[in-house]
């Protein structure tokens, strides 16, 4: 492995370290609970850039995947009693098969036309499962937590160990991409897609396969939300702000890397966490709004684009 | 050489004809490449010597007619197979991926359309891509971002990125317009190198003497149609020829 790789597995078993002490030694119940959100974010937002920032295809459907990734865990649970683990494998793998038919069906398309479709198909979905009365209908659902299990004494906590997890999992995949031959061909598909084509690179079996994965992360992001809110509808679940903030995060860290996603939902959901405490939930948007719009005349590479450019200038200055 | 006369061609293109709405831009073109042949093909603008690379690349679909590559139809084949069976272009306006390096660029070839792309060493991989460089004089540009490229040195990389995926039939669109004479020789001499037994090369150009000094055989196209075949100077007596250049 190289030292990279080291580096990289030192540094994601020491976050996981950290976020189990958190749930050892910290008694308040508020970190946890907004510290989810915060890392909730971060697997959507690393899912989403596999395929709307290295393949450049923007996905506005964020919210259709998280949406169907609750809703999974609902229909789990009231059928089954299923465990929270078996809740998140079959989210991911439901994440999986709608990225992979909305691939077939959209992927075809390029550009805006792509985007809409993604739109299209997120109110299609949502529409479906106002309608399905078994797990709750348009009114929601009530969901019980089950006991926690050790070594966690209080069911936010696990969760919030849990998301963390998917946190690293998420990462370690979009980074083995990005460093891999998948990522180079995405790469080229967003330069020019047909001098890829020419070039060798299957478009389409590769734009599928990041639409598959990307698919899986955000769905399974989305399973532990049930028992996180005890509720669930599909308002709320399907909520376009989902969409929005994962773009605005995305876009505003830099896709070019793995760790420009993460860097801008840590900002991102960060902020917003602190203003719906302080001021109000409508603000987040204004500032999301704001934010996304000084990004993308200033730095339309994002905050990894700008650090790039200073560490280029800097080594260009020694030279 | 023992090979007999009626080897097989490379490839083979039989009625095509390619349609844009009601205009033709290809007309029900035949024409057989022979294996290591150098071909010039030639044309005034708008007739169709593009449309025919795309056709045969297969970057556009076509209507009627096949493409019959090493005896495969390889007609309803998508692009990237076709690069995969040994059919390597470049763009007449040069497409090359703007994010990565020359030499990445050269790596998106490695990666997906050598065989077995996955499993070379990535020291083994810096070696093909650099000597690839070296041969097309693109060595020290290696590690340059492909956005900081002169016209030539696109070009080059054009040609180098094609090499990359290992063709048997290399097809150059317009490698050197807009050049000076002196960068046309260059290039020109550069794709005479390339040229042997096992790479046929597909040469269009609207530079004469380029073409005159390339080609073993030369075809040229008008309005979508082969208005003469033949060694260089047979098409550049041909009086059809003459006046589609000349004008009317
Ligand atoms: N995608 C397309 N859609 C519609 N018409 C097209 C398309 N591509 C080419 N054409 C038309 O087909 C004709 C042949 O174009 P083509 O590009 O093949 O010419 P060419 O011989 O390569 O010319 P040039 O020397 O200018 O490159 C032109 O009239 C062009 O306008
Ligand atoms: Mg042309």
């Amino acid at each position: 492995m190289k030292r990279n790789g080291i580096f990289f597995w030192i540094g994601a078993t020491l976050f996981l370290a950290a976020a189990l002490l958190m749930t050892q030694v910290i008694g308040n119940q508020y970190p946890f609970f907004a510290c989810y959100v915060i890392l909730q974010f971060i697997v959507l937002a690393v899912a989403w850039s596999i395929l709307g920032g290295y393949a450049g295809y923007v996905n506005f459907g964020t919210s259709a995947f998280f949406g169907m990734g609750v809703y999974t865990a609902v229909f789990l649970l009231k059928a089954f009693d299923a465990p929270l683990a078996a809740q998140i494998a079959a989210a991911a793998a439901v994440g999986a098969l709608m990225g992979f038919a909305l691939g077939l069906l959209t992927l075809r398309m390029q550009g805006i036309f792509f985007s809409i479709a993604t739109i299209a198909a997120t109110i299609v979905i949502e529409t479906s499962i106002t309608n399905w009365r078994y797990v709750g209908g348009s009114a929601g659902i009530q969901l019980q937590r089950p006991m926690v299990t050790e070594p966690f004494n209080n069911y936010v906590q696990m969760l919030f160990f849990i998301q963390a997890l998917l946190v690293v999992l998420a990462v370690a995949i979009s980074r083995y991409i990005q460093n891999s031959w998948i990522g180079r061909g995405l790469q080229a598909i967003k330069d020019d897609e047909l001098a890829a084509e020419c070039t060798g690179v299957p478009t389409l079996r590769l734009k599928l396969l990041a639409c598959v994965i990307s698919g899986a992360l955000m769905c399974a992001a989305g399973a532990p939300a049930a028992m996180y809110l005890q509720y669930a509808d599909p308002s709320s679940a399907f909520n376009l702000n989902y969409s929005v903030s994962v773009l605005a995060m995305s876009l505003i860290g830099g896709t070019a890397h793995w760790a420009g996603p993460v860097v801008g939902a840590i900002l991102l959901g960060a902020t917003q966490q602190l203003l719906t405490v302080t001021i109000s939930s409508e603000v987040n948007v204004l500032v999301l709004g704001v934010m996304l719009v000084l990004f993308v005349v200033a730095a339309p590479e994002g905050i990894i684009g700008l650090i790039r450019r200073v560490l280029r200038n800097r080594s260009e200055g020694k030279e | 050489m023992t090979a007999p006369e009626t080897q097989a061609p490379l490839l083979r293109v039989a009625a095509l004809t390619k349609r844009f709405g009601g205009f033709t831009a290809l007309d029900n073109v035949s024409v057989e490449i022979r294996p290591g042949e150098r071909f010039g093909l030639i044309g005034p603008n708008g007739s169709g010597k593009t449309t025919l690379i795309n056709c045969i690349s297969g970057a556009f679909r076509t209507e009627t007619g096949t493409v019959v590559f090493r005896e495969e139809d390889i007609t309803r084949l998508q692009p990237h197979v076709r690069t995969r069976r040994g059919i390597a272009r470049s763009f007449q306006i040069p497409r090359p991926f703007k994010s990565m390096t020359v030499a990445e660029n050269l790596l998106v070839a490695l990666d997906f359309a050598s065989v077995g792309g996955d499993f070379i060493l990535a020291a083994q991989r810096r070696d093909t891509v650099m000597s690839i460089l070296t041969q097309m004089g693109l060595a020290s540009k290696a590690d340059v971002s492909a956005t900081r490229l002169s016209q030539v040195e696109l070009r080059k990389m054009e040609l180098a990125r094609a090499m990359a995926t290992h063709p048997k039939l290399l097809i150059s669109d317009e490698a050197m317009a807009g050049l000076s004479s002196s960068e046309v020789d260059e290039v020109l001499d550069l794709l005479m190198s390339l040229a042997s037994r096992d790479i046929t090369i597909i040469m269009i150009e609207h530079i004469m003497q380029a073409v005159m000094r390339f080609s073993d055989r030369v075809m040229c196209l008008d309005a979508g149609r082969i208005i003469a075949i033949g060694t260089p100077s047979e098409v550049m007596a041909n009086q059809r020829v003459q006046e589609a250049y000349l004008g009317t």
